[in-house]
């Protein structure tokens, strides 16, 4: 609970202080004097003891302790006076090698993450030029639509014509019927009186019209036959 | 500026009292005291980019002399005719 108060009465982003991006580490630490004692210390004193004061004190510090047996001398001296200066023979020996590996290390460290910098800015330089592409794109849509407008208009204007067309057929055909029609009742009536007509006049023949014109065509019959016989 | 803010070194040797006693005793700010000086000494002589022996030399020199004075009672007592 005193958590969440303390969140809620937090507030954000309220220094100039941001985390990144952080300051370059500082190239070199603060210079110390015999690896043991600050330079600061030796500033401190320089304007009261010139330059030899804290060598000085150091001397007369030394002296005090050792006759007063603050610092007692035994076999832990020794052991101490061996250590230390294994230890500094081994630093002044191999101290550039070490600091020339631990540099190769952060090169590469650091290298690593600038390619990883480097990586993710093409990254976000491609999506940028593959954006104005596809907004390129997106201003064409404009013909696409144009040609798709025309296209519905076409085939709007085809399915009208051929509806057009069937109509004008049908109308065609109911008219050409009513004119079969026409022509057929008029050549029966036509048939029909010629028949009539025959039927009627053969009926008014006679049987004695019949013999007579019979036996005139029996005559006209030899008399050609005569012709015909005197022509051969 | 005002005497509670200062730090230790910019503090007068006659307001040293009066600084000791705006200082914070209590657990939080002394953990919070010594925090602040191991970062400044980490940020001054460890995190740098090409750091020296420097670094821990002092660490190292701190702890053998408080170890020193840890033990001086029993240093002090001649222990070399004790062990022969």
């Amino acid at each position: 609970v005193i958590c969440s108060v303390l969140h809620a009465t937090r507030l954000l982003h309220t220094t100039q202080q941001s985390l990144a991006p952080l300051p370059p580490l500082p190239e070199k630490g603060g210079e110390v004097r015999y690896g043991l004692i600050p330079e600061e210390f030796f500033q401190f004193l320089y304007p009261k003891t010139g330059v030899t004061g804290p060598y000085m004190l150091g001397t007369g510090l030394l002296l005090y302790l050792l006759s007063k047996e603050i610092y007692v001398i035994n076999h832990e001296t020794v052991a101490a006076a061996c250590i230390l200066s294994v230890i500094i023979y081994g630093v002044k020996k191999y101290g550039s090698d070490v600091a020339a590996f631990a540099d190769k290390l952060n090169e590469e460290k650091v290298a690593k993450a600038l390619a990883v910098k480097n990586e993710a800015i093409k990254d976000l330089e491609t999506a940028i030029e593959q954006e104005k592409k596809e907004q390129w794109r997106a201003e064409g849509c404009s013909y696409l639509f144009d040609a798709k407008r025309n296209n519905i208009a076409m085939l709007l204007e085809t399915n009208y014509r051929e509806r057009l067309l069937m109509v004008y057929n049908e109308v065609k055909k109911r008219l050409d019927y009513q004119v079969a029609v026409q022509n057929l009742k008029r050549q029966k009536e036509q048939d029909h009186m010629i028949q009539w007509v025959e039927s009627n006049v053969v009926q008014s023949i006679t049987p004695q019209q019949q013999k007579e014109s019979i036996a005139k065509c029996i005559l006209d019959l030899k008399a050609l036959s005569k012709t015909a016989q005197a022509a051969v | 500026g005002p005497l509670s803010e200062r730090r230790l070194m910019d503090v007068r040797l006659g307001e040293l009292p009066a600084w000791l006693a705006t200082c914070d005793i209590s657990p939080q700010g002394l953990l919070g005291g010594v925090r602040k000086a191991w970062n400044s000494y980490y940020d001054k002589y460890i995190n740098v980019k090409r750091g020296g022996p420097a670094g821990i030399s002092m660490l190292l020199a701190g702890y053998c002399l408080l170890s020193y004075g840890w033990n001086y009672q029993h240093i002090s007592k001649i222990s070399l005719l004790v062990s022969y």
